[in-house]
């Protein structure tokens, strides 16, 4: 039982998200950096460039490269992960890579790589929405050209009921999970997954909700960002 | 005065009545912000001035940068941006004969140059044939934010000459957020903690008059 008269076992209705606290510019010697807790995750977002892409044969005379690199810290979970790249989190740096570098310019920076790294310090669900949704102040903030500033969230299904922002907890017991990415200015979908099962109206609701909540926390994006360059005067 | 500032993707003009200048898009019939700053109007034109980022070189910039590799007509130059720089022996002060670029510039040597011309590949001409163009035989370097220099050099270099004023070194600021120092070890010590605090408080109001203050003025 996951959940009970439209409350979910921590208390929050179906569309409603875990609390979320970002801090943007955390890191002296990155570009630009980020720090985010979405529930129980805690992320650690840094950009560096763009810079020279090394070695040389990476280089692309078109554009910059955006190289996203997630990675999950040993006691970011329950049982110790065992260290370095794996499969899952190839797919992850490799999804938040192509979601990043659609909304970024990367034509003004050609032969350069802007490199992103994505740290899961705790992770509770969702870690691939809240490190694109970090990685996204952590760009803003090293002052690299965007048409938007991206921000993700997830939909899922639990009990039969579509509900939004998925725990711990629900994710492993639900019955799917729907991760989704977005531009929000035009809605522009950037990264879309699927684990589990959804009938095609389910489908339709889950991203609507989702999407719904990426609104949400863009609001936020942007307040963590004004906040850290309120005091921003010149004379 | 305080000034708006804006996020990537936030709407900034309509595109009928005004241009889109630097650090904006067009999209539609609409003008929007590409990256985090200050709003600032001149004229017809948006722009967004930037308040982070790393150094982004443009024509005519005085640069201070280190040799990185001897070929024998060129010397490579790392002038902190995205892009290594090219400095050809036709536009050294000197008579350099081919082969012989390592007797003049070696790896590691500083110098003062100035950025002769950048092309649509991003490739970085430089020259030392300019006022201020020299190879730094002695003195410190120090790193500041690129984004920060316009602070450091202060509204008609005012912030500059406040430094040498009370200071009495030698101050050489570099676009690309190389400082160059020369000057007793003290004072230089004395310099380098206000510049640090400059970078700092770039944001702040008053920043001026509490730098003199800090200086003992």
């Amino acid at each position: 039982m996951l959940i009970k008269d439209g409350v979910r076992v921590d208390g929050r209705k179906p569309d409603e998200l875990r609390p979320i606290k970002i801090e943007a510019g955390v890191l002296y010697r990155a570009d630009g950096s980020c720090y985010l807790e979405w529930g129980g995750n805690k992320i650690m977002a840094a950009v560096y460039g763009p810079r020279e892409a090394l070695p040389r044969h990476i280089q692309d005379p078109t554009k910059a490269i955006v190289n996203a690199r997630y990675n999950m810290a040993s006691f970011s979970v329950e049982e110790r992960k065992r260290p370095g790249p794996d499969r899952r989190s190839t797919e992850i740096s490799k999804v938040t890579s192509e979601a990043l570098e659609s909304v970024i310019f990367t034509e003004l920076f050609p032969r350069t790589t802007i490199d992103v790294c994505i740290e899961v310090l705790d992770a509770e669900a969702g870690t691939r929405c809240a490190g694109i949704t970090a990685a996204a102040v952590a760009l803003a903030d090293a002052g690299i050209p965007m048409r938007d500033l991206p921000v993700a969230c997830a939909a899922g299904k639990i009990d039969g009921t579509v509900v939004l922002d998925l725990s711990s907890d629900e994710d492993k017991e639900g019955e799917a999970d729907l991760p989704v990415a977005i531009a929000p200015r035009n809605e522009e979908i950037l990264l879309l997954q699927m684990d589990g099962h959804l009938t095609y109206k389910e489908f339709e609701e889950a991203l609507d909700l989702a999407i719904k909540g990426c609104k949400e926390v863009a609001k936020l994006q942007r307040k963590a960002l004004l906040n850290k360059y309120k005091t921003f005067e010149v004379e | 005065m305080m000034r708006k500032i804006v996020l990537p993707g936030t709407e900034v003009g309509d595109a009928k009545s005004k241009l889109p200048g630097k650090g904006v898009f067009k999209e539609g019939n609409k003008i929007y912000a590409s990256r985090l700053g200050i709003l600032s109007e001149k004229g017809k034109y948006i722009n967004v001035i930037p308040l982070s980022g790393v150094y982004d070189p443009n024509v005519g910039d005085n640069v201070i940068g280190v040799i990185q590799e001897v070929f024998k007509n060129a010397w490579i130059v790392d002038i902190n941006a995205p892009y290594p720089a090219f400095l050809n022996l036709e536009n050294v002060p000197w008579r350099v004969d081919y082969g012989e670029t390592s007797k003049y510039l070696k790896v590691g040597d500083v110098i003062i140059a100035t950025i002769a011309a950048i092309d649509e590949a991003k490739n970085i001409d430089i020259s030392m044939k300019c006022k201020a163009c020299r190879k730094i035989e002695d003195g410190i370097i120090i790193e500041i934010q690129p984004s920060k220099v316009p602070r450091v050099i202060g509204k008609n270099g005012s912030m500059l000459t406040t430094l040498k004023k009370y200071t009495q070194c030698w101050i050489f600021v570099g676009q690309n957020g190389r400082i160059w120092i020369k000057g007793e070890d003290e004072r230089v010590n004395l310099l380098i903690k206000a510049i640090r605090k400059i970078e700092k408080e770039a944001h702040t109001f008053g920043l001026t008059q509490r730098i003199i203050k800090m200086l003992g003025g």
